[in-house]
């Protein structure tokens, strides 16, 4: 029940992109076809579910203060986590590589049209952020995969709805200036308006 | 009905293209086709298209639903003065009080609405449509009566430009534009808009003792957190006002304090009778929408935890705005879904949406307004998805 609920809040309450404003510039890049916002929007669920829990595993063994002491008295004390940002990220790339190379052997028409957005995933901040964010809310295992895959369905929702507003906005008239990304900021900030009505539900 | 289309032809030369005027003829357009058809003609190729409802018309339709609940909200608002301070008076009296906190925020809407879109449409050469007319009546409904002018004011430009004008104006908008007017006041402005005390227009009188502003949703709110049975709540609640205010007859009627069109679920019905038998808004919409806060309501009830979880689902439809809401901002023909099987699925969201936001958040205690919006911002993604799954029937079917 705990982690259900947990699921829901980071899907819609938490939302990486509403409520944090995380991840916007592949939010924003990529959102211009549902097609292609549904295959960045799948790589990230994907992404942040396997992430979070290996960074867990890193932060609870490795990085965290006294997680060394399994290697011997002498580093019973021992505080890495001022290596927290590095090793994540270090480990953010490595999956993200995999991801491209799957992606590439299976999906060639996805892996074209995500182009330079899926390596631009290793230093997507929503990405970093879900593993931030677990370490210092200290989740337990089960809750920090939650928390990955709710977090990146959060994004996932957040991306494709979008898409499919920037698809009907094609019979838009919208002024020359406000073209592209103007509009979709402020697109954004009203769809940001909605998700607001999440804000404040206990769980 | 001659003179007038005398008086309009003897205009037009100003009015095109080298005239002295030339600029403004959107604005002679838009003035024109008030009181006439419009005198485009389609080409003789193509489809013919031989119908004088043109956009304009349809509009006027859903002002004239909606003025039954103007009608009301400016009794109601006199009503629940004469309340609240205690004194007996006619219905002339109630009628007179009303329509002066009511009327100054019609006629700023309107004004200050207005002028942003003729300004938009002159500047970007783009005819006038009557949208504004039900938005800007719109925008008046969902205010409180003691709303400052000037927020009125602010809160029409903000959704005029940023909601509508920045896609290119009527009928390209992707949030409805009066709950945008609302929600940027709801965020910006709280105390103005929410709490106990802004739903009665008191003037500068003082009210009886022991009267609280509350509504009926903030009661039963609050019943649901110290655990009194939320019907007897509601009966029991404000006895000095006499008793039984919001008797489930009373919400109904809509003589209770609220926004100024919200209260009234029997007005918003005859607007949803008109809208429906004139075919301007989608049937389905409503009757989907009542039906998903009746299951939500009746799925709280089997989960019941709390009082306000246990209250019958048909109070829901009566209670604050949503009848209102689900009638007269769901049904906005540019906002909702497109698809016919969308618009089930859309305002069936609405509908659970709301109960949802009514009971589980205790950051709003009406939940119309966010789920309009929220289910706006979902309506391209659900037509995106019926399409496809059209498209797909269709090509099994041909290739059997």
């Amino acid at each position: 029940m705990e982690l259900i609920s947990l699921g829901v809040r980071s899907i819609f309450i938490d939302n990486m992109i509403f409520a944090y404003f995380l991840g916007m510039c592949s939010f924003l890049a990529v959102s211009k076809k549902v097609s292609t916002a549904l295959g960045l929007g799948a790589a990230v669920i994907f992404v942040l579910t396997v992430t979070v829990p290996i960074n867990w595993l890193l932060n609870e063994l490795v990085l965290k203060e006294g997680a060394l002491s399994w290697a011997g008295a002498s580093f019973a004390t021992l505080d890495l986590s001022f290596l927290r940002f590095i090793m994540f990220i270090a480990i953010i790339a490595a999956i993200v590589q995999l991801v491209e190379m799957i992606v590439e052997k299976f999906a060639p028409a996805l892996y074209g049209a995500l182009g330079i957005f899926l390596p631009l995933i290793a230093v997507n901040c929503a990405i970093l952020g879900g593993a931030l964010f677990m370490a210092q809310r200290d989740y337990t295992l089960a809750e920090a995969t939650v928390y990955g895959f709710g977090s990146g369905t959060g994004f996932f929702l957040a991306i494709v709805a979008l898409a499919a507003i920037r698809e009907k906005m094609k019979y838009s008239n919208v002024p020359n200036g406000l073209k592209g990304l103007g509009i979709t900021m402020l697109l954004t900030g009203l769809m940001g308006i909605a998700f607001m009505s999440f804000m404040g539900i206990d769980l | 009905m001659k003179a007038l289309q005398n008086l309009f032809d003897s205009l037009k030369p100003n009015f095109e293209k080298g005239g002295k005027w030339e600029k403004f003829y959107t604005l002679y357009e838009g003035h024109r086709t008030i009181a006439f058809a419009p005198d485009l003609v389609t080409g003789t190729k193509g489809t013919q298209i031989k119908d004088a409802v043109d956009l304009k018309r349809v509009m006027i339709t859903v002002v004239i639903a909606m003025v039954p609940t103007l009608l009301f909200g400016i009794l109601n608002v006199g009503h629940q003065h004469f309340l609240a301070v205690g004194e007996e008076a006619t219905w002339l009296d109630k009628a007179l009080i009303g329509a002066l906190a009511v009327l100054p925020v019609l006629i700023v809407s309107y004004a200050v609405g207005l002028l942003t879109e003729f300004t938009f449409c002159v500047i970007r050469n783009h005819p006038i449509s009557e949208g504004y007319l039900v938005t800007g009546m719109l925008i008046a409904l969902v205010m409180p009566p003691t709303i400052p002018l000037w927020q009125v004011a602010l809160a029409t430009i903000f959704a005029v430009v940023i909601g509508k004008e920045v896609f290119g104006g009527t009928g390209m908008n992707i949030l409805n534009v009066a709950m945008t007017a609302r929600a940027f006041l709801y965020f910006a402005y709280p105390a103005q808009i929410s709490g106990d005390q802004v739903w009665t227009y008191l003037g500068d009188k003082t009210p009886v003792d022991g009267f609280s502003g509350a509504t009926a949703l903030s009661v039963v709110y609050d019943a649901g957190v110290t655990g009194t049975q939320a019907t007897q709540a509601l009966s029991q609640h404000n006895s000095v006002l006499g008793e039984g205010i919001y008797s489930f007859y009373n919400m109904f009627m809509g003589w209770i304090p609220g926004s100024i069109g919200e209260t009234s679920t029997l007005m918003a019905l005859i607007g949803a009778a008109i809208l429906i038998g004139t075919g301007v808004a989608s049937w389905k919409i409503i009757a989907s929408g009542f039906a998903g806060a009746y299951a939500m309501g009746l799925l709280m009830n089997l989960l019941a935890v709390n009082e306000y979880m246990a209250l019958p689902p048909q109070y829901h439809w009566v209670m604050g705005g949503l009848a209102f809401g689900v009638v007269f901002m769901a049904t906005d023909p540019v906002s909702a879904a497109q698809t016919e099987t969308g618009k089930w699925i859309y305002g069936f969201l609405i509908g659970v949406l709301t109960i949802i936001i009514r009971v589980s958040n205790p950051a709003y205690p009406e939940g119309i307004m966010l789920a309009v919006l929220l289910m706006n911002v979902f309506a391209p993604l659900i037509d995106y998805y019926v399409v496809k799954a059209n498209k797909k029937r269709r090509l099994q079917r041909a290739t059997v």
